[in-house]
């Protein structure tokens, strides 16, 4: 099963969305309470990821009957070190996304500990692309 | 309607056939979409619902009742106890003072009357140990208000781990009242303990307790009928004679289960009281995907008002908020030195932690389409595809709640597409559909009265 959301840059105020879909399809498919949060938790962040930093971007879920793969797709500045982002408190976030309540240094290093797999390809200029996957079995 | 649940789950509303006209008032409002029409009858699905009494409130014809004990089942105990909530003195004029509430409530047929919130303060410390050996759960999430706990358990299953192990106040002033009338020499197996409730999860919470074996309530009254019983009595009655003695409340405590009474009291970190069952469901949305975070505690209630909008209530659930509030502001912080001048007797609690622990509360989503993940998968599909061709006018006339819920409806053999009006205009003007079937096919939803134009014919004259 695939379906698709469009994200808009600097648009905090409908963050979210996706994940409440995302949510209600997994429920619906009787997978384990403790994947959906933690697949949902790892979305929100990289959705925030793409409002906070990039001009706007794609959100792609795959779902099959063991796992879902959810890619991430934005058109933005891109990410220089990408070793560095995954340092937890590092941040690259304007005081104005920070005093939203975002931007403090935990998204990567949260959205890792939440994906059982997290794939993270970047071209500084022209945007990042975020690949979760997570299996609905150990 | 489900077969693959065979546990059917306890329910206090009750559905009256004889009486319901198919008008689908329900439907539209219940909040887990657990009615359906069939046969110009609602039909509720029992598995689904959480008591939370949204249909209660609008049927417009009564067909929608609440299960209660019958009243002279009291005289089955020697000793006859009756747990008043705060709310039901709230539905009384400012006049009536609580001593002659209670005491009104006595000359019914009970030996006792106490008043429910008398385990609050025993209860707020529980609250701020358990507060303290959770650190790590967050938002703890209160077990006060049954409804709330069933709508985790069905709708917001990832949820079910952060609700607080506790004992309704209810509870721990039974346990106590039983304690203490069996020091005072009263046979235990002879002491009936009856709790005057104001709504229908409440009924449930003591047929059907979740996390716990057996209720140590036993009997419900319902406060609509006693109101009634109690009104009679005052206005007959010709002085102010019959002070009812009872223990002195805090403030905190007469308000507790009003919306705030808990949240306000929890002193640690950072508590929030969110009242209405649609906007407990909005905020749980945000709170499951962790997009609301930093805060430590939540009260949760399914009623506007919390309890004084209890669907037994039959007061303006605004004035008994604010008389219950002015109560409070009569009665100092601390019970000790309170100077509401009703009060005779002060009863300390003391409950082991294991008297008044309930057990972890599991899950048990209705959102699964299947138990198996692939087949789960294929019925998903379907749902989109159909629902894609549905109108999304939701308009209830094929007997389902939403469009959604029809295509759910179908993928599971409830319901055939065939039942959307907008599918059978299309297939009647490609000629697929005959008007005698899709007469049929309303007929089968709405019954043959709805459809019946025999019932017309006066109204056509007149327009012709």
């Amino acid at each position: 099963m695939h379906f698709e959301f469009k994200v808009e840059g600097g648009n905090f105020s409908r963050a979210g969305f996706p994940s409440s879909e995302v949510k209600k399809r997994l429920k619906q498919l009787n997978v384990d309470g403790s994947v959906i949060k933690r697949t949902v938790v790892a979305l929100y962040e990289a959705e925030v990821n793409i409002v906070a930093h990039a001009y706007s971007g794609v959100i792609s879920v795959d779902i099959d009957a063991g796992k879902i793969i959810i890619t991430l797709a934005d058109e933005g500045p891109g990410i220089p070190d990408i070793r560095k982002a995954m340092e937890i408190g590092y941040s690259t976030a304007t005081p104005e996304v920070r005093e939203m309540g975002f931007g403090a240094g935990m998204g990567l290093s949260n959205m890792n500990s939440n994906a059982d797999k997290l794939e993270i390809t970047s071209e500084v200029g022209k945007g990042t692309t975020v690949v979760i996957t997570n299996y609905f079995h150990e | 309607m489900d077969s693959k649940q065979n546990i059917q789950f306890h329910h206090a509303l009750k559905f009256r056939e004889d009486i319901c006209i198919g008008c689908s008032h329900c439907m539209n409002i219940c909040p887990t979409e657990a009615i359906r029409v069939q046969h110009g009858k609602a039909q509720l699905h029992a598995n689904w619902c959480v008591d939370c009494g949204e249909c209660y409130r609008v049927c417009p014809v009564g067909a929608i009742i609440v299960e209660q004990d019958d009243f002279d089942d009291i005289y089955k105990f020697t000793t006859r106890v009756a747990l008043i909530p705060t709310v039901f003195t709230g539905q009384f004029p400012d006049s009536v003072g609580t001593c002659e509430i209670l005491e009104a409530v006595r000359t019914l047929g009970f030996t006792h009357v106490f008043e429910v919130e008398e385990g609050v303060e025993f209860l707020n410390e529980r609250f701020k140990e358990y507060f303290t050996a959770h650190k790590t759960v967050k938002p703890l999430i209160s077990p006060f208000c049954p409804a709330i706990v069933r709508l985790i358990q069905v709708k917001f299953p990832t949820l079910a781990g952060n609700i607080i192990l506790l004992k309704a106040p209810v509870d721990i002033t039974a346990l106590h009242t039983r304690k203490i009338l069996a020091g005072q020499g009263f046979d235990p197996a002879e002491t009936g303990i009856f709790y005057v409730t104001p709504c229908a999860a409440k009924i449930v919470a003591v047929k059907s307790p979740v996390g716990e074996i057996k209720s140590v309530i036993d009997g419900v009254i319902n406060m609509n009928y006693l109101y009634n019983k109690v009104f009679k009595i005052l206005r007959q009655k010709k002085d102010k004679t019959g002070n009812h003695p009872y223990a002195a409340l805090s403030g905190k405590s007469v308000c507790w289960s009003l919306t705030h009474g808990e949240a306000d009291h929890m002193d640690q970190g950072r508590s929030l009281a969110i009242d209405e069952i649609n906007n407990v469901m909005e905020f749980l949305e945000k709170v499951e995907n962790e997009e609301i975070d930093g805060i430590d505690f939540l009260e949760l209630r399914a009623c506007d008002e919390s309890c004084a909008g209890g669907i037994l209530c039959p007061g303006n659930r605004f004035i008994t908020a604010d008389k219950l509030r002015k109560r409070a502001a009569r009665c100092g912080a601390n019970p000790a030195q309170t100077s509401c001048e009703e009060e005779k007797v002060t009863r300390t609690i003391n409950l082991s932690p294991e008297q008044i622990t309930i057990e972890k509360i599991n899950p048990r989503s209705i959102m699964k389409l299947d138990d198996n993940v692939a087949e789960a998968m294929i019925k998903m599909k379907r749902i989109y595809e159909l629902n894609r061709v549905l109108p999304q006018v939701d308009c209830g006339i094929c007997g389902s709640p939403t469009c959604k819920s029809l295509s759910e409806d179908v993928v599971q053999d409830q319901a055939t597409i065939k039942q959307c009006i907008f599918v059978q205009k299309i297939l009647e003007q490609n000629e697929k559909l005959d008007m005698q079937e899709s007469v049929r096919i309303m007929q089968s939803i709405w019954s043959e009265n709805k459809l019946d134009k025999n019932s017309l014919k006066d109204e056509i004259n007149e327009i012709n």
